[in-house]
């Protein structure tokens, strides 16, 4: 009989070991899923490491890495959105591309959830996630469009970085560094949103805010308008130098980055993060040190009605899809926090988007760019995102076909606008 | 399978359609009809004629693929696909594909054939030799050859720079982009036509080439009287393989060059994906895959009709 008690007890034992088992494999459910396209190894093992801190503060919360590189995500994403399995975080430069989301409704409000939180983020940044007084995604960087260079191959032409205040210097500079032999600039052409930078700077330049805002009501003949017209010229004047690396069309934008971060150019037309992807992607894995690379804004335009202080560049941030966990807000809130976000300022990963994080910075080149950033009234997103998916790209294709000579300015105007009337 | 039982009932006058049918349903013709029709045909509405239908549709609606559609613009999308220039630049491009596939690797694919269909010793050697880039993936190939191409690194440079001059970049210069990508994709095809021929030239009833030996033929006239004619199914076979593939080729251009740069290396395929899918056109997109069915099909019938029609 004893050995019979001591086998029920020993079966009611496994059970109760087996019941929590099973209780903690159910709180253990929750996988928030996370889709990045970031290349930069160190800045994912940051990431990753937030990722972790919060699992272990929130038992029974998984969070999963995901990775698409950047154009292969860009393409697959309106599939992905509408599939079952979708990511629950998923990456975006805001714009014209979050507002067809938006519309769609494959993305959660996540207003309610956010409230007061939301006041530690910068009012911009967070203005580009909101639409309607509703919040579908919190921003986590900022970044700026300008010139890299090489102080170096700089010096070794006689070129004076800080006198290349106009678009005239520029070209001055140029041709100097073509002189000395040198490749001005490099440009990752086969992608062709780094050629799309020129462009739209110039027209951000030239028109200011009010030109940009005008062509979105179609006025002043829209994208086909003088503005327009004229960013076209004045990037055909460049192009016309041929200041960029032989084979440009063909380079893909990584391998221009690696290009420039290998001492190859003297120039580049970028986002300010690319300053530190440089090294990355450097054939050494060293590329530049502080000590070789500058920054200079991009040249203003006489007469034009941008301020000098107006920038170009991208806000980007995280949004939350449709049906995804509270888990999911709840970890970008983590990761969006000021302690975090002071952890990356402090390894210049990005210009923080929390109030208060920008103490981290500890890098001249990124108190630079914050500061910038700080001054600009007018910051201009993107165009291939402010202007959605189908009007963006073709923005790109017909810069890239001025720099490849196949397209005049005014054609390349009238086929934005031409896009632009066919609407998405 | 003409020896099967029921053809030879199918062809005797006497039979009425019901004797027909129940003779069919005696001797087991009719069970296998409802077996096995019903899977194939559910799978190919499934899979082929319902995403058809579903491109036609979608080509009548500016969509942005998110959501159902709503924007009906009737055939204005055909209108948009016909006025873009990359449209008919990638219409050019699958005709050179043809044309370089017809005009040099089949050529080159049969002369191939006909010296390694005999047996000598490294015959095996080679013949896996040639095949070879058949088997490598799409991807892979293009970027590898990305990297052949490659103007600071590549093979290509290093040649150059061996005679001592600055190395083009072939796949960012529109004017040699595509012939660049038609040499790849002579040298990935050709092995698979070859090994085609060599089938059939292994499969050839050998008595045939004895007899016109003893005719007193020479090589030359053996060739164009005797092997070749017995090849024309085969070539036929050839020629139809390369055109479909041609006008299905996407993956090995995009890891190339992307359709780029300027659209001058564009296949159909490649067009409707950065035109379509990439922008979110999914109306526009669909435009374009419907022209290629068209395409596509009109092409297989007429084909098969003119010169396939006893296979």
């Amino acid at each position: 009989m004893g050995s019979l008690t001591s086998g029920v007890l020993r079966r009611l034992v496994l059970a109760a070991a087996a019941l929590m088992v099973a209780a903690a494999g159910a709180a253990a459910d929750t996988t928030v899923k996370w889709l990045h396209i970031e290349v930069n190894p160190a800045q994912v093992k940051i990431w990753e490491e937030v990722a972790r801190a919060y699992e272990a503060a929130h038992p029974g919360v998984k969070v999963e890495m995901q990775f698409l590189e950047n154009e292969a995500y860009k393409a697959k994403l309106p599939t992905i959105l509408q599939s079952k399995d979708r990511p629950h975080i998923i990456y975006s430069w805001a714009g014209g591309v979050l507002k067809a989301q938006i519309e769609a409704g494959v993305l959660e409000d996540i207003t309610d959830q956010v409230k007061g939180y939301s006041d530690t983020i910068t009012p911009a940044a967070l203005a580009a996630f909101t639409q309607n007084g509703r919040v579908y995604g919190l921003p986590i960087a900022l970044s700026q469009v300008g010139f890299l260079y090489n102080k170096v191959l700089l010096a070794k032409a006689n070129v004076d970085p800080a006198q290349i205040k106009a678009w005239d210097d520029l070209l001055a500079a140029v041709t100097a560094l073509k002189a000395a032999g040198l490749t001005p600039i490099v440009v990752g052409g086969a992608d062709k949103w780094p050629l799309h930078f020129y462009w739209t700077h110039l027209a951000v330049r030239i028109g200011g805010r009010a030109a940009f805002d005008a062509a979105l009501r179609g006025e002043n003949g829209g994208f086909e308008g003088e503005t327009f017209q004229k960013s076209g010229e004045l990037f055909k004047q460049l192009v016309d130098l041929q200041p960029f690396q032989n084979g440009f069309l063909g380079f893909k934008n990584p391998q221009a980055v690696g290009y420039f971060g290998d001492g190859k150019a003297a120039m580049t037309l970028a986002i300010s993060t690319v300053y530190h992807l440089q090294r990355a992607l450097a054939a050494d894995k060293v590329g530049l040190g502080e000590d070789k690379i500058g920054w200079f804004d991009f040249p203003v335009v006489p007469g034009g009605k941008g301020e000098p202080t107006d920038t170009l560049g991208g806000i980007t941030g995280w949004l939350i899809t449709k049906g995804a966990p509270k888990e999911a807000t709840d970890f970008l809130e983590f990761f969006i926090s000021k302690d975090v976000q002071t952890k990356l300022a402090t390894g210049n990963f990005l210009i923080p988007v929390v109030k208060g994080a920008e103490v981290g910075l500890n890098n001249a080149f990124m108190k630079q760019i914050a500061d910038n950033l700080a001054k600009s009234n007018y910051h201009q997103n993107f165009y291939d995102q402010s202007l959605g998916p189908s009007v963006g790209r073709v923005v790109n294709d017909v810069t890239a076909e001025i720099a490849g000579g196949s397209m005049t300015p005014q054609q390349a105007a009238t086929a934005i606008q031409a896009a632009w009337k066919q609407g998405n | 399978m003409r020896g099967y039982s029921g053809a030879p009932l199918l062809a005797t006058a006497e039979s009425s359609p019901w004797l027909l049918a129940r003779r069919s349903i005696s001797d087991g013709r009719f069970a296998v009809l409802v077996l096995f029709l019903p899977p194939a045909l559910l799978l190919f509405t499934l899979f082929v004629v319902l995403p058809i239908g579903e491109a036609a549709w979608y080509s009548g609606f500016n969509w942005n693929g998110f959501g159902r559609p709503t924007a009906w613009i009737g055939l204005d999308n055909y209108r948009f696909v016909l006025e873009t220039r990359a449209f008919w630049l990638a219409l050019r491009n699958n005709g050179l594909i043809i044309a370089v596939s017809l005009l040099i690797q089949l050529p080159l694919a049969l002369t191939l054939a006909l010296i390694l269909a005999e047996r000598f010793r490294g015959v095996v050697a080679l013949r896996m030799l040639f095949f070879l880039p058949y088997i490598l993936a799409e991807i892979a190939t293009g970027l590898i050859f990305s990297f052949v191409y490659d103007g600071d690194y590549g093979l290509v440079a290093s040649i150059w720079h061996w005679f001592g001059a600055e190395a083009p970049h072939l796949l960012a210069n529109t004017q040699t982009a595509m012939v660049a990508v038609l040499l790849v994709i002579v040298w990935k095809y050709f092995g698979f036509h070859m090994m085609l021929y060599i089938a059939a030239l292994q499969g050839m009833d050998r008595s045939l080439i004895e007899a016109a030996r003893i005719d007193g033929a020479t090589r030359p006239q053996l060739l164009r009287y005797v092997v070749i004619p017995t090849l024309y199914p085969t070539i036929r076979l050839s020629v139809f393989f390369s055109i479909v593939g041609s006008l299905q080729l996407f993956d090995l251009v995009m890891p190339l060059t992307r359709g780029g740069p300027a659209d001058s290396s564009n296949t159909l395929v490649t067009f409707l994906y950065n035109n379509g899918i990439s922008r979110m056109r999914v109306g526009y997109g669909s435009a374009i895959g419907v022209i290629l069915f068209v395409i596509c099909v009109t092409f297989a019938f007429t084909y098969k009709r003119w010169f396939m029609r006893d296979e």
